[in-house]
């Protein structure tokens, strides 16, 4: 019984990473309809520079928010330099430039940094107050952060004229024009959070699996199967579904098919999504009258 | 009384099919002035030109001694123009008050904007009952005062409006120019109403323009089109 217990505390705080991760890739599909599959690997690239600026001597935390910044621009222009001139493309060009983006993220990532797996370290230390035998101090820190960056975005969305704007613009973008709303600014907006809050996951994934170039390629498939299972044009549905993912990868990892199958688990619930339910559990159907 | 919007030869297409051919138009501050004509004349082409919308044109657009050509949508709606697009455009799922904070997104003036609201609330009472309910699930009429108070909430000089009765009840139509002909009295605001209902818009508008395949092909006040034979014969089925 307590190791069950401790696999579900162990599984929320990987599902806490695969939420954030989740709610990125929700971010840019409620906007653009498209799955960013480049995500992961930005948010590695961008745990590589915290890395680079640790190592210069900076102190954790000012690390970790140059970083969140940095992201946040490095992302935006992306979208401005890249994305935007594909606003006409088709469907599968996009999804081209999306997987040469990955490629090319995890190839420059290998030149610049090299290819071993490196330590990372966790804000959160060993002996802090707050771990206790059932979680490490790490992983009830990467919870409470997941929960934070939540919370930060429900009220931004919520309750400023700048979210609910970004809201407007990802909904229906010809009706926000004619309102005078930015449209393409919006959506540069959020290609900036979806990077930055992918920087915050890479961040709190790094101390548990090391940090290398490939680290977010399965991080990556689970929050994917997350956003799917919660609704893939849900923010809520996102993050409930990423926790769900790391509860029953872990699960299913320490009980049913063992360590080494538990990527399938994740692969097995994607297809069975689209299959038995596409709207996912908390897909947003909209009642319409017509 | 000056004149708030000056078009002339104004050419519109999609793509390489042309719609309109060349019109001309004015709109003096204060006034209503209709634009009637039958399904496919280019009324919603029309508007839609005016703000840069989905289609390409050539010819002179100036408003308030501004010329336009060349801006972009959003640039147009930030100086005034507000457009309640045919199908109205409503954000389905957001709610009836979130819809009305975005028509007056760029706004500052908080206080103001508080009155405005209380205000459409008072022209459209059935708003403020449902002001927490999803906009999707409203009917065809009250989504219209939506979209007409969504637009009115960005304090526009010159109200475009498309097709206001499209599809709706008459007795709400009845009830929908009822308000738009006290807004005109309250507030200062130009309207430049396209529709298919003859009848109800020339009970409100001052000036009424025919248009035909892209064409304007008659003009006046409202009082001598609705004694021309040819347009009674046409649009009011006398």
């Amino acid at each position: 019984m307590e190791t069950l217990i401790q696999q579900v505390a162990v599984g929320l705080a990987s599902g806490g990473i695969y939420a954030c991760l989740a709610l990125a890739l929700v971010m840019i599909y409620q906007a653009t309809h498209h799955v960013n599959f480049a995500q992961g690997e930005m948010a590695m690239f961008s745990t590589f520079v915290a890395w680079t600026l640790i190592q210069a001597g900076l102190g954790y935390w000012a690390a970790f928010f140059i970083t969140v910044i940095g992201s946040f621009i490095a992302s935006a222009a992306i979208e401005f330099a890249i994305i935007r001139p594909l606003h006409k493309a088709p469907e599968l060009s996009v999804v081209a430039v999306f997987i040469g983006l990955l490629v090319i993220f995890h190839s420059v990532a290998g030149w610049v940094f090299g290819t071993e797996l490196r330590e990372f370290p966790s804000p959160f230390s060993k002996d802090a107050w707050f771990g206790g035998s059932l979680m490490s101090p790490h992983q009830v820190g990467t919870i409470f952060v997941a929960l934070c960056i939540v919370a930060a975005l429900f009220a931004f969305f919520r309750h400023t004229t700048l979210g609910l704007t970004m809201r407007a613009a990802a909904q229906n973008p010809g009706s926000s024009r004619l309102l005078g709303i930015r449209v393409g600014r919006m959506l540069m907006l959020g290609w900036g959070l979806a990077g930055a809050i992918g920087a915050v996951a890479g961040m709190m994934v790094a101390p548990v699996v090391f940090l290398d170039p490939g680290m977010m390629t399965g991080v990556l498939i689970y929050a994917f199967a997350g956003a799917l299972i919660g609704g893939i044009d849900n923010p809520v549905g996102a993050i409930v579904g990423g926790f769900l993912v790391g509860v029953l990868e872990n699960l299913l990892g320490t009980y049913v098919v063992g360590t080494d199958l538990k990527l399938t688990v994740a692969l097995v619930l994607i297809v069975g999504v689209l299959i038995v339910r596409p709207a996912g559990l908390l897909g947003r159907r909209t009642v319409q009258r017509v | 009384m000056t004149r708030l919007l000056e078009v002339r030869n104004l050419h519109a297409s999609y793509g390489a099919t042309e719609v309109l051919h060349g019109i001309d138009l004015d709109v003096e501050e204060g006034q209503v002035v209709t634009l009637l004509g039958a399904n496919g004349a280019g009324k919603t082409t029309t508007l839609r030109a005016l703000c840069h919308f989905q289609v390409k044109n050539a010819g002179s657009i100036t408003y308030r001694g501004e010329r336009i050509e060349g801006k972009s949508t959003e640039d147009i709606a930030a100086m005034g123009i507000g457009h309640v697009p045919d199908g109205r455009g409503t954000f389905q799922s957001m709610s009836v008050e979130e819809n009305l904070r975005l028509g007056c997104h760029a706004r500052k003036d908080r206080i103001a904007v508080a009155t405005d609201l209380d205000r459409m609330y008072d022209y459209f009472p059935r708003l403020k009952e449902r002001r927490a309910q999803q906009a999707g699930t409203l009917s065809g009429g009250e989504q219209q005062m939506l979209a007409i108070a969504r637009a009115l909430m960005g304090n526009p000089t010159l109200l475009l409006l498309d097709e206001p009765s499209f599809g709706l009840a008459p007795l709400v139509v009845k009830d929908i120019f009822a308000i738009m002909r006290r807004i005109r009295e309250e507030q200062k605001v130009s309207i430049l109403l396209v529709e298919q209902n003859a009848r109800i818009a020339l009970q409100l508008a001052d000036t009424a323009y025919l248009l035909e395949t892209g064409r304007i092909v008659k003009h006046g006040p409202s009082e001598a089109m609705r004694n021309d034979d040819a347009v009674r014969r046409a649009y009011l089925g006398e």
